[in-house]
């Protein structure tokens, strides 16, 4: 009912390209945007910020990353963990050859080494794709992985072989290390994730996003309407390992404040994988439902029989949850290949066109 | 200068001076690689019929062995118990193609692979369910497998063998000379070459592929089985396998993703090649480089022979 385009007209080639054409999105998206940097930062408790929502938003830029890759120019890798990884590290030594630096600044510059070494080992994509790519990937990382564990250089010869968080203020206030209250954290964070969300979508509404799409559904006919694919594949493997890396580096320093090699092993790249598929590929809304429904549904189920007044063994619960959530993957695969965001845009449809069919 | 000594000829005067070591590092390649190989056959069986790429395949060898080592811990005589694993590969074959293969037909390739990868979840999470998360040894003495150590005197030195690992390595020839027998004779074989050649040509001449998919989930369960028993014996039965299972992954690119000779050759090649490096090659970057190296030598090989030792020619390339 409240849901409808009618009277709102068009008069211009941008305003029918504009990314939220339907002003009842445009007022949703805003009313969105309010209650998380507003109404979030003033009623949710430490608890739900540090547990659940700086997570979700962090692995939904790591999701995001890899959805440019893998969703719009079609390229598997299950490097991502170790782009992550290579974030993190770099902000670490950044923090250490610059200890007056602006910590924002430093997280977004470590994004830059991600993207070098992500565009290095996208090379082999020139020659092989699909599985065979997922080789090429594998390599980095676990070569990746290995560096983080035996290259001491990294965590500044640090005898736990791990990255400790030093505190950086900004106008007075901590924003990382022990002393930074969740909320500062969680808004950092958030403005983070949404300004680099805008720019990945306008990145994929516009010529790179094109080309990249191009490149994704048949590579020979964008190669023949003049898509050069070196460059193209690289840059979409070079600006999908910056996100992961910047993604990285706030998983460190604004959300664990501590880091082992083990954060970045295989398993990450598995479940950012995950989130973009259940999620939706060739989707930016997409990353954000499966970064919720990966992350919080674990959380969820591990809440739930004490909520019902179950007394289920802690062990039992986490097996549980293990085959619920395998289940579960199998299930969406099944109803929705697309993943949620079409689930999404099929529900938007349909209440577009509410009470009637179509 | 001192840097490409060390890469070029140390390790080869080190192979010279001490060729009992050298002989020993290939003899744990060896044993390795058949380990590998014996993950990438139940892939290659897989793929080769339902073009899934089977990341379950690693945890179906944790699970094969668990229920083994379950039901013999639960009374049941071992070869009883054996049989009864093979029951339970049938069901899961059968589960697997009922409620995943079938509502999924026709999907792209990534997402079969990724509902192999919530197979994988499920299975980890049903298996510590039943079985609790500790590791369990196997019950290799009950199935008649030797134990114990050959002690070899030759080169001037020692080399010692497991006998486990002799009865590993003939196991894995035994069987994919099955297996090639059974493609290349039986019925059901050659349905399913017919399958691997082309789904719907074979839906034409009345092969009945939710048929020949249980068929082959089976073959890969029994595969998994011989797996879970050979490395259960050597180690203990536990949930590490997940990781080994992603080694099958450069083993496939060596000896083709179709092949079931050349799962068995890339499986011993980069098993060999994984040891040695790590041997000779690996105290120069500080050790572990076993982690990674298999991948590398996979990328390498790829650059030059997209389409494995043996696989078919068609695959895609850019």
């Amino acid at each position: 009912m409240l849901y409808r385009e009618a009277g709102q007209y068009k008069t211009s080639y941008a305003a029918d390209e504009a990314v939220f054409p339907i002003r009842q999105d445009r007022i949703g998206v805003a009313i969105i945007l309010l209650a998380a940097f507003v109404v979030v930062p003033l009623t949710a408790s430490s608890f739900v910020l540090s547990a659940l929502l700086i997570p979700v938003l962090v692995f939904s830029l790591a999701a995001i990353g890899l959805n440019l890759l893998t969703g719009y120019t079609g390229l598997l890798s299950l490097g991502t963990g170790g782009f992550m990884g290579v974030g993190a590290y770099a902000c670490y030594k950044l923090t250490t050859f610059l200890p007056g630096a602006n910590i924002i600044l430093l997280i977004f510059v470590s994004g830059l080494p991600a993207a070098a070494i992500g565009a290095l080992f996208g090379l082999p994509s020139l020659r092989i794709k699909g599985f065979y790519l997922i080789v090429a990937t594998l390599a980095a990382q676990f070569f990746l992985s290995w560096c983080f564990v035996r290259v001491p250089w990294l965590v500044n010869y640090n005898v736990s072989n791990a990255i400790e968080v030093p505190t950086r203020r900004m106008l007075g206030i901590a924003v990382t290390g022990p002393n930074a209250t969740p909320t500062t954290r969680y808004l950092v964070v958030l403005s983070i994730v949404v300004v680099m969300t805008w720019v990945a979508s306008n990145l994929v509404h516009g010529r790179i996003g094109r080309m990249w799409m191009a490149v994704r559904d048949m590579d020979i006919a964008a190669e023949l309407i003049g898509i050069r694919l070196l460059p193209t594949k690289l840059l979409a493997f070079a600006v999908s390992s910056y996100y992961c890396g910047v993604a990285g580096a706030m998983m460190v320093f604004l959300w664990l404040g501590a880091a082992e090699a083990d954060s970045f092993n295989i398993t990450q790249s598995f479940i950012i994988l995950f989130m973009v598929i259940i999620g939706g590929l060739g989707s930016l809304v997409g990353p954000y439902f499966g970064a919720i429904l990966i992350w919080a549904l674990p959380i969820a189920l591990r809440a739930a029989p004490q909520v019902l007044g179950l007394s289920i063994p802690a062990a039992t619960v986490e097996h549980l949850q293990f085959m619920i959530v395998g289940a579960l993957i199998i299930f969406f695969l099944i109803v929705e290949p697309h993943g949620l965001a079409r689930l999404w845009q099929i529900g938007k449809q349909k209440l577009r066109v509410w009470p009637f069919p179509y | 200068m001192d840097l490409l000594y060390r890469i070029f000829l140390d390790p080869f005067v080190q192979m010279g001076t001490a060729p009992d070591l050298l002989v020993q590092a290939l003899w744990e390649g060896l044993v390795a690689g058949v380990l590998y190989a014996l993950i990438a056959l139940g892939f290659v069986l897989i793929f080769k019929a339902s073009g899934v790429f089977n990341f379950a395949q690693g945890i179906m060898v944790v699970f094969a062995a668990l229920i083994l080592v379950g039901l013999h811990q639960l009374g049941v005589p071992a070869l009883i118990a054996l049989a009864l694993t093979i029951v339970a590969m049938l069901a899961l074959a059968v589960a697997v193609e009922r409620l995943m293969l079938r509502p999924l037909v026709n999907q792209p390739d990534i997402i079969l692979f990724m509902a192999t990868f919530g197979l994988t979840y499920f299975l980890v999470g049903f298996g510590e369910l039943i079985f609790g998360g500790e590791p369990k040894t196997m019950i290799a003495d009950q199935l008649y497998l030797p134990s114990g150590a050959i002690e070899l005197k030759i080169l001037g030195g020692f080399v010692s063998l497991q006998k486990i690992d002799i009865a590993a390595a003939v196991i894995a020839l035994l069987m994919v000379v099955g297996l090639g027998v059974f493609f290349q004779t039986t019925r059901i074989g050659r349905a399913l070459r017919a399958v691997a050649d082309s789904h719907r040509a074979a839906l034409s001449v009345g092969i009945s592929l939710e048929q020949i998919w249980v068929v082959v989930w089976f073959a890969a369960g029994i595969v998994a089985l011989a797996t879970g028993i050979m490395w259960g014996a050597r180690s203990n039965v536990s949930f590490a396998l997940e990781i080994i299972a992603l080694k099958a992954l450069p083993v496939l690119i060596l000896g083709g993703f179709t092949s079931i000779p050349g799962a068995i050759i890339g499986g011993v090649i980069i098993g060999v090649g994984e040891k040695l490096g790590e041997f000779y090659w690996g105290p120069l970057l500080g050790s572990g480089i076993e982690s990674w190296l298999a991948y590398v030598i996979a990328l390498v090989f790829l650059l030059f022979r997209p389409q494995g030792l043996f696989g078919e020619r068609i695959i895609e390339r850019v």
